[in-house]
């Protein structure tokens, strides 16, 4: 009985991740098969033209790009090629850096994506709540009011122009940063982790100024909700004091619905990640996105996205499991 | 309107100002507009500085910044409303089925609706977008920035009705022979006008923004002046690197004094909503 | 022994002040359970507000005050209004109303005992010896050992506020408040409740004040009763007594229109309904309802004075029972 209801919640979440892969990667297939343009028959405008070649040539040339799109056979046969490829990560050669796979590029500049992600959502997340948690309990100083102005005046501006914002205030007017940061990874550890600070430390701050404005807002108006709550009046009669009241009975409670809030925005801050790479050529999915869309690499546009799903889905499935660490009344019944 | 305006406070009110204010001079404007096509390069002397010929003076490409930025703003306007009103109508009509039709076709529409709601746009949007290679017209456009606009609506909508069903006028609608549509139509939309609204003006600044970032990829309407494509055109042709702030900052700023008056417009109508409703 | 002395206290409101309790003065003795009952909005709350010492805005005490003194571990101790709270919990400790909500959802009640628990109390002990005094505790109370284990909502209505009888009693406090502390319970769960409070009280003899709207509550546990009207104490007096020979014109109609067993009589309330607290008319607060009023009730308000052994009480129709 006390672990039913964690086991449905489980198999709900669990379910839901499926759910949203199988689609997502369904969706994809479907796309560009009822779309009016061919990708193939781009492919080969775009050859010809550069060059003119023979008809027979032509022919040759869209018959093996149809191979390598998987685009032979019946739609349901092509459907489920495409369903085994996914499974196996197999989305077919990138075409930029033939004969290369291209989910093994997309893995080689994931984890610079994921990295940034994470630190700043994490970042983000801790300071926004802390921040907000401050403001809410001393609502009516001026410093808390000024403090959420400031929130809403961050949160509703996109990440890329935040980015472009902070790019030309510091690589143009202050030139503090060079304009492009270069990860260098042939000369050893200590060199690698100081061009990867060096590359990522705008990029980070753009992300981490986006992404805390919400939670400033939202912990702001939980806590001044919680700190209304019966138990917390109680709790004072009790004669608890005041530090214990807010850790235990206010933040406690007000920080449970901001779990299952950060798993909701992790889509968000991953798309918002590969639009501030690209401001900052920052070398991760978002540039290899950015590439692969101007040099018409589709394979590689298909794994980049598809990867990014799966990502995107596992890190929100894992912030939902936190979820029942922190609320017992998920975990027992 | 007059009610709200007199009961809602300062920051719905300084929202809504720069909001209007926003919206009806660049639909004026280019009503007004008698010149030739903005687009069209090298229809003045280039990069040329603000003066009273040129307000925000000229882009490198020899185009006027400042009549440049009121079509871009239209547009960015425009879409974003076309993919807010795909998004409302779409998602009040899924939820009021699922939520009056309920059982397993609600069940199963839920499951949909929910993996629209956690699908990562971006990638998608990107793909989409990608096929066509940038060069989409508005309305295709829309409608692929809507495919992503329903589902959060949808989902309220339902939620709303479930606990509308069980009110009792509804009930008392229900026995006393009214049709489930005329239900629907006189007691439940008007409830939901409010919500919806607030849904509304938010799915125009998301939207705005989604079509801005594909923009920047290069994957709007290639041919259309927007705010995203207006920064993506000044960032192509190095406008940051030659210090042209006029060119590429105008868009920048606009976009930032839309967002941030549409946010406090919300905001503040909600709060107003959840004031009047005494929560 | 509580000593509540000319006391006036009022809610501070934009358009002037709303004065809930009006010159209330008598004493609650050590070693009693006092019940104070009323129609809802006659003050009993916040006279329960005021001797607790919750004055928080708007609350506010314009006169009088109010002073606790008597003994806890053979030290003797006095408070008054103002300084109650650095002895909340310790000397004076307060029941709510049982609800769902007055205890953290998502903490264990095991850690809510700790949390309460001053401490100058636990000393040297470690949580664990700390839990075993509470574990007794609890198992004195018949509340099985296991419910420190258990999160709030896993516990019943009447269990839950068993548990939090018994955090309010763990520190021996000299006095208890209970404000309507059975009220949202079902009958059985609210005769178990009321037995342990009495229970409770005989064992360590303290002082409990118990706020309820309900006669039939008051009459099962309390020893003396004060009925409350419109911010006036009307009547005290022992419960039996004022139960069998009320003396003021509304204790009696109150219990005139309680239902008793195996009487078919139609019960019929008070009509009308109490005047506004804000500017109140002058004279006896309850002159407007009472059957019995003459010229004098509407004009001048009537002492609060002994109108025989033990017995107070407010009205003018009693003058000539004075001895």
């Amino acid at each position: 009985m006390r672990r039913v209801r964690f086991g449905k919640y489980l198999a709900g979440r669990l379910l839901s991740w499926f759910m949203v892969i199988f689609i997502g990667i369904t969706f994809m297939f479907f796309i560009p098969r009822f779309f009016p343009a061919d990708p193939v028959e781009g492919m080969i405008a775009k050859i010809l033209s550069m060059t003119s070649l023979p008809e027979d040539q032509v022919v040759y040339i869209r018959e093996s790009l149809r191979m390598q799109y998987g685009l032979q056979g019946t739609l349901w046969q092509q459907y489920l090629g495409f369903l085994k490829g996914a499974v196996r990560l197999d989305f077919g050669p990138s075409l930029m850096n033939f004969p290369t796979d291209a989910s093994s590029i997309v893995m080689r500049y994931l984890p610079y994506t994921v990295g940034l992600s994470l630190v700043t959502t994490v970042v983000a997340w801790t300071l926004g709540n802390l921040i907000g948690m401050l403001a809410g309990f001393r609502k009516n100083k001026k410093s808390s009011v000024v403090l959420e102005y400031i929130a809403i005046f961050i949160y509703p501006i996109p990440y890329f122009i935040l980015a472009l914002v902070v790019q030309i205030l510091f690589c143009f007017v202050w030139r503090i940063f060079p304009l492009t940061a270069t990860i260098v990874l042939n000369q050893g550890a200590a060199r690698f982790w100081e061009t990867l600070l060096r590359s990522s430390i705008l990029p980070a701050c753009t992300m981490v100024v986006v992404g805390f404005g919400w939670w400033v807002i939202s912990m702001k108006a939980m806590s001044e909700n919680t700190a209304e709550e019966e138990y917390v009046r109680f709790a004072r009669l009790r004669g608890i004091r005041e530090g214990k009241i807010a850790t235990s009975y206010v933040f406690r409670n007000s920080i449970i619905p901001q779990v299952s809030g950060l798993s909701i925005s992790l889509g968000g801050v991953f798309g918002g990640a590969l639009m501030t790479e690209i401001i900052f050529q920052y070398p991760g999915v978002g540039q290899l996105v950015q590439k692969a869309i101007t040099q018409a690499d589709y394979n590689m546009i298909m794994a980049t996205v598809s990867i990014s799903i799966v990502s995107i889905s596992t890190a929100t499935l894992a912030a939902d499991l936190i979820y029942p660490l922190i609320d017992p009344r998920i975990r027992f019944q | 309107m007059k009610k709200v305006w007199k009961h809602a406070g300062a920051r719905f009110r300084i929202g809504l100002v720069v909001t209007a204010l926003l919206a009806l001079s660049s639909v004026i404007l280019t009503l007004a507009y008698t010149g030739t096509d903005i687009s069209i390069y090298n229809s003045f002397r280039k990069n040329l500085p603000a003066s009273w010929q040129h307000p925000l003076g000229t882009t490198a490409l020899g185009q006027d910044t400042f009549w440049m930025l009121v079509f871009s703003l239209r547009n960015s306007l425009m879409i974003g409303v076309i993919v807010a009103t795909i998004g409302t109508v779409v998602g009040v009509l899924y939820g009021l089925t699922a939520g009056f039709v309920g059982g397993a076709v609600d069940r199963v529409m839920m499951v949909v609706a929910d993996t629209f709601i956690v699908i990562p746009s971006l990638p998608i949007l990107i793909l989409m977008t990608a096929l066509m290679g940038g060069s989409m017209s508005v309305a295709p456009l829309a409608l692929v920035l809507g495919i992503f606009a329903w589902a959060h609506p949808a989902r309220h909508v339902r939620a709303i009705c479930l606990s509308m069903r069980e009110r009792d006028f509804i009930q008392t609608a229900r026995f006393s022979g009214e049709g489930l549509f005329q239900i629907i139509v006189t007691e439940i939309l008007p409830y939901l006008m409010t919500w919806a609204l607030s849904n509304f003006m938010n799915a125009v600044l998301v939207a705005i923004g989604q079509e801005s970032s594909l923009a920047v990829l290069g994957l709007s309407s290639a041919k259309l002046p927007s705010l995203g494509n207006m920064i993506q055109w000044a960032r192509n042709r190095n406008a940051i690197m030659a210090r042209q702030w006029l060119w590429v900052g105008s868009p920048i700023v606009t976009i930032i004094v839309l967002f941030v008056a549409l946010f406090m417009l919300i905001t503040g109508y909600n709060n107003f909503i959840a004031k009047k409703r005494g929560v | 022994m509580i000593k509540v002395d000319h006391l006036t206290a009022s809610y501070k409101t934009l358009d002037g002040n709303v004065v809930a309790v009006e010159d209330a003065n008598f004493e609650i003795r050590d070693n009693e359970i006092f019940g104070v009952a009323g129609e809802s909005g006659c003050g009993k709350s916040t006279l329960l507000k005021v001797l607790y010492d919750i004055l928080d805005f708007p609350l506010q005490v314009d006169a009088g005050r109010v002073l606790f003194t008597g003994e806890k571990n053979g030290q003797p101790f006095s408070l008054e209004t103002g300084g109650v709270r650095k002895a909340w919990w310790n000397h004076i400790s307060y029941v709510p109303q049982a609800a769902m909500s007055v205890l953290n959802p998502i903490a264990r009640l095991k850690n809510q005992f700790l949390d309460s628990i001053p401490p100058e109390d636990r000393g040297r002990e470690t949580k664990e010896q700390t839990l075993d005094r509470v574990r007794a505790y609890l198992e004195e109370l018949n509340l099985s050992s296991e419910t420190l284990d258990a999160y709030p909502f896993q516990l019943s209505g009447g269990m839950r506020q068993r548990a939090i009888i018994a955090l309010a009693t763990f520190m021996h406090p000299s006095v208890i408040l209970a404000d309507e502390p059975t009220t949202a319970l079902d009958v059985v769960v609210q005769r178990g409740i009321l037995m342990l409070l009495m229970k409770l009280q005989k064992a360590s003899r303290n002082t409990m004040v118990l706020v309820s709207h309900d006669l039939g509550v008051h009459y099962q546990i309390t020893d003396r009763i004060g009925i409350m009207y419109s911010g006036r104490m009307m009547e005290i007096g022992k419960t039996v007594d004022l139960f069998q020979n009320p003396k003021h014109p509304y204790t009696a109609m109150l219990i005139d229109a309680l239902p008793r067993v195996g009487d078919k009589r139609q019960r019929v309330g008070i009509p009308g309904s109490p005047p506004p607290l804000r500017n109140p008319p002058p004279g006896c607060r309850f002159a407007a309802r009472c059957p019995k009023a003459k010229d004098v009730c509407r004009h001048d308000a009537p002492a609060f004075r002994e109108v025989s052994q033990g017995r107070y009480a407010a009205c003018h129709l009693l003058e000539g029972e004075d001895a």
